[in-house]
Order: structure tokens, then C-alpha cells, then sequence
């Protein structure tokens, strides 16, 4: 149990995918103009996070890795590990898919709000990114779980920040070269400084 | 300009990927703490860009449009799977330096920007040289970022040393900052700062304090 708090301690706040990583960058500085939608864009990609990462952690695991396939007759030294970006980057798109077509079913209220976002997530690197790092490091499937989750609340909360801090940016006078994407940058920059405390914690 | 020329250069300056787009970031800061893994990275990012132009633009008319975002993917994904194991084959240290950067350009914005917004309308020929042109303004910015964090943060050029660090013998004291995430994003919002200072037909308008006086503002202050 322990072993799973420190991992989501670390994926929310010491390797934040938006401020350590870089991860879903583009997104992160496009929908951060204002909290209410930072907010639906965060759950989205939180939802979706906690969702692919331990899918695509049981599909590389059961189908790609080497030896995995030995049930088949002859499928012992099969290693299709190369096909993993295919199977990630798919597995994503479908699964986003299928969630919107979800929501929009049985939530329409929520789909209102947060529908909008779905398209934008399937192309968001955060999402692969989790994905990938998970295949890189290792993870069993309820490990995959708790990183995918946690990553996606370090990133909710860094892009509900960001957005907090714009709406108040709003109102400066801020020298005319430096407006909108600029400033953006070294707020960011800054908020990243910040996160860099949580650095070496463990649990 | 003549319309060729133009599809080349516009994308370098005037209408950059990184600067102007909000394309592509995440890699632009991530792989930028050295030269050279910036030069391989654009050399991905322009190998993966032109051939998944080129194809989008080859097959825009047999792509059907509710599918077109995973059609998409599918060949970008593919090319990228490509350049990948070209890296692991020929530049085995620098592909694990790029870490998960080189199977991010699958996720890559600039990739499904250019794809959506130019390939999917044009022939292949000018969506080859729009591809040019935004992998040319997307190297551009990253290997003038990464220029500047090996420079200050570790007094080096593509592993040379430049300035000699104190802890070599020499005189400088490398600014640490710049290898760290945070100063990716302050150089990169300099860069704009610079840019933007030379072309403010860039600059984006937002709130000026005049403004308020102004008869017919509709905002409010909070």
C-alpha cells in the first residue's frame, strides 16, 4: 500500500507531466485562459489517463512483449514490441471514442460541459506520454493504474493553477510583446521553479 | 514571393510552429538541454513530418472525415515507428537520450496541425513544402533554445568545450538553471519577448490599461 502512495505522490507532484515533463503542453497553455475550462479539460484528461494506462499496460504486457504470445504454437520467440507504438497511440484513440459516445449516451449534462475536450485529448502527449513511461519503467498493471491516475491529478492541477493565474493577468498592463503566449511562458516557468521543491520527497 | 517560396519561408518567422501556433512544445522544451539531440530531434520531426504530409495530402480524398483523426494517427504512428528504429539502429546513445521524446511526435501537434489544417486541403506538392517550411521553423526554435541552455547551463557546443567550468579549471560557473525544466520555459518565452519586439504585427492584443477608459469597454475589473 505504501509502495502505491509514494508512486501517486510522485506522479502528481515531483514528476508533474506539465511542469517536470512538458507533457500535453500545446493543450496546457490553449484552454488555460479561463478556470472553468481548465477545470473540464483537467477531468477529461485525468478520466482518460486513469483509464489507458493500465489498458495499454495489459495489452503490451499480454500481446507485445516477448513471449507473451507463447500460447500460439510457434509464437514463443515472437517479440512485437515494435508494433507498441501502433497498439498505444490506437488503443488512446479508441478508447476516447468509446468514452464519448459513453458520456453522451448516459451523462448528457456532462457531455455539455466537457465534450468539447474529448477530440482534443486523443492528441494530447500527456496521455500517450503516461502510456510510454509506463512501458519504459516496467509497471504491473496496478502500479500502471495508480501512475495513470496520479499523473492526470499532477496535470489537472497544474493546468486549474495556470488558468487561476491568467484570469488574473488579465487585468495587467504587460509590455506589449511579452502579451498572451509570451507571459504565458514565464509563468510557467515559474510555476515550474515552484514544483521543483517537491523534488526528492518520497515517502 | 512566388507561391513556392513562400510556403518554405512564411512558417520560419512569420507564422512559426512553435512561436505563433502553440505547435509542438512539449519536445521543444524536453530535448532542448543539448544541441545535439535538438539537431536529431528536427531531423525526426522533419523525416516524419514531409512523408505524413505528403500521404495525408496523397489520400485526402479517399479518407472519410469521421474517421479521419485515427487514419491520421495510424500513418503517423507508422512513420514514426520508422525513425524510430532507424535512431535505435544507427544512434543508439542520442535515441536514449531522447528518452520518450521520439515516440511523442506521434502526439507531436504540429504533426495533426499541419495534417488537419493544410494536408487534408491540398496537393501534395505544396503540402510537401508546407512541411518543410514548419519542420525548418520548428528546428529553428529548438536549436536556438538548446543553443543557449548548453551554452550557459553546461559551457558547451555539441559536446565541445566553449567555456571552461570551474569544476574543469577553468573560469565559468555554469548556470544549472538553464539544464533544469523551468529554464526551458523562460528561454523559450524570451524568445517570443525577442521576436515578437522585431514584428509586433505578432503581438497578441489583450487587456491594456487604457482600455478601461475607453467608451463601450465590457469587461469588468475584479
Amino acid at each position: 500500500m505504501e509502495h502505491y502512495l509514494s508512486l501517486a505522490i510522485k506522479a502528481i507532484f515531483v514528476e508533474n507531466m506539465a511542469l517536470a515533463f512538458f507533457l500535453g503542453m500545446c493543450s496546457f497553455l490553449a484552454v488555460s485562459r479561463k478556470v472553468e475550462t481548465a477545470i473540464g479539460l483537467g477531468i477529461a484528461v485525468t478520466f482518460v489517463l486513469g483509464l489507458t494506462t493500465p489498458l495499454n499496460q495489459f495489452l503490451v504486457e499480454h500481446l507485445l512483449a516477448e513471449g507473451s504470445l507463447a500460447w500460439i504454437p510457434g509464437g514463443a520467440d515472437v517479440n512485437l514490441s515494435f508494433l507498441s507504438y501502433l497498439v498505444l497511440i490506437g488503443t488512446i484513440a479508441a478508447t476516447v471514442q468509446v468514452v464519448e459516445m459513453v458520456i453522451d449516451r448516459f451523462a448528457p449534462a456532462l457531455y455539455g460541459s466537457l465534450g468539447v475536450f474529448l477530440p482534443l485529448i486523443a492528441v494530447n502527449c500527456a496521455i500517450l506520454g503516461g502510456s510510454l513511461f509506463m512501458v519504459q519503467r516496467d509497471y504491473d498493471f496496478a502500479e500502471a493504474a495508480v501512475y495513470g491516475f496520479g499523473s492526470g491529478i499532477g496535470w489537472f492541477l497544474a493546468i486549474v493553477a495556470l488558468a487561476a493565474v491568467r484570469e488574473r493577468l488579465k487585468y495587467n498592463d504587460i509590455p506589449a510583446p511579452l502579451r498572451g503566449l509570451g507571459i504565458t511562458f514565464l509563468t510557467v516557468g515559474l510555476m515550474a521553479t515552484a514544483f521543483m521543491s517537491f523534488s526528492g520527497i518520497q515517502l | 514571393m512566388s507561391k513556392t517560396s513562400e510556403l518554405v519561408l512564411d512558417p520560419l518567422v512569420d507564422n512559426n510552429p512553435i512561436g505563433l501556433q502553440i505547435l509542438g512544445i512539449c519536445s521543444a522544451l524536453a530535448v532542448t538541454t543539448k544541441l545535439e539531440t535538438a539537431v536529431v530531434m528536427t531531423g525526426a520531426v522533419l523525416f516524419v513530418l514531409v512523408c505524413s504530409n505528403v500521404v495525408i495530402s496523397a489520400l485526402r480524398t479517399q479518407i472519410p472525415g469521421s474517421v479521419r483523426i485515427i487514419a491520421q494517427l495510424t500513418i503517423i504512428a507508422s512513420l514514426v515507428m520508422v525513425a524510430d528504429q532507424f535512431l535505435r539502429a544507427f544512434l543508439y546513445d542520442i535515441s536514449l537520450q531522447l528518452y520518450v521524446f521520439v515516440g511523442l511526435i506521434i502526439t507531436n501537434c504540429i504533426l495533426m496541425g499541419r495534417a488537419e489544417a493544410f494536408a487534408m486541403q491540398n496537393k501534395p506538392w505544396p503540402a510537401f513544402l508546407d512541411a518543410v517550411g514548419n519542420a525548418g521553423g520548428y528546428g529553428l526554435v529548438l536549436v536556438s533554445v538548446a543553443f543557449f541552455r548548453e551554452l550557459l547551463g553546461s559551457g558547451k557546443l555539441f559536446g565541445v568545450t566553449i567555456f571552461q567550468t570551474v569544476s574543469e579549471g577553468g573560469w565559468y560557473v555554469p548556470n544549472g538553471f538553464m539544464v533544469l525544466a523551468p529554464g526551458a520555459f523562460i528561454l523559450i518565452g524570451m524568445f517570443i519577448w525577442v521576436v515578437r519586439s522585431y514584428r509586433p504585427e505578432q503581438v497578441e492584443e489583450e487587456f491594456h490599461v487604457g482600455a478601461l477608459l475607453e467608451p463601450g469597454y465590457q469587461g469588468d475589473l475584479r
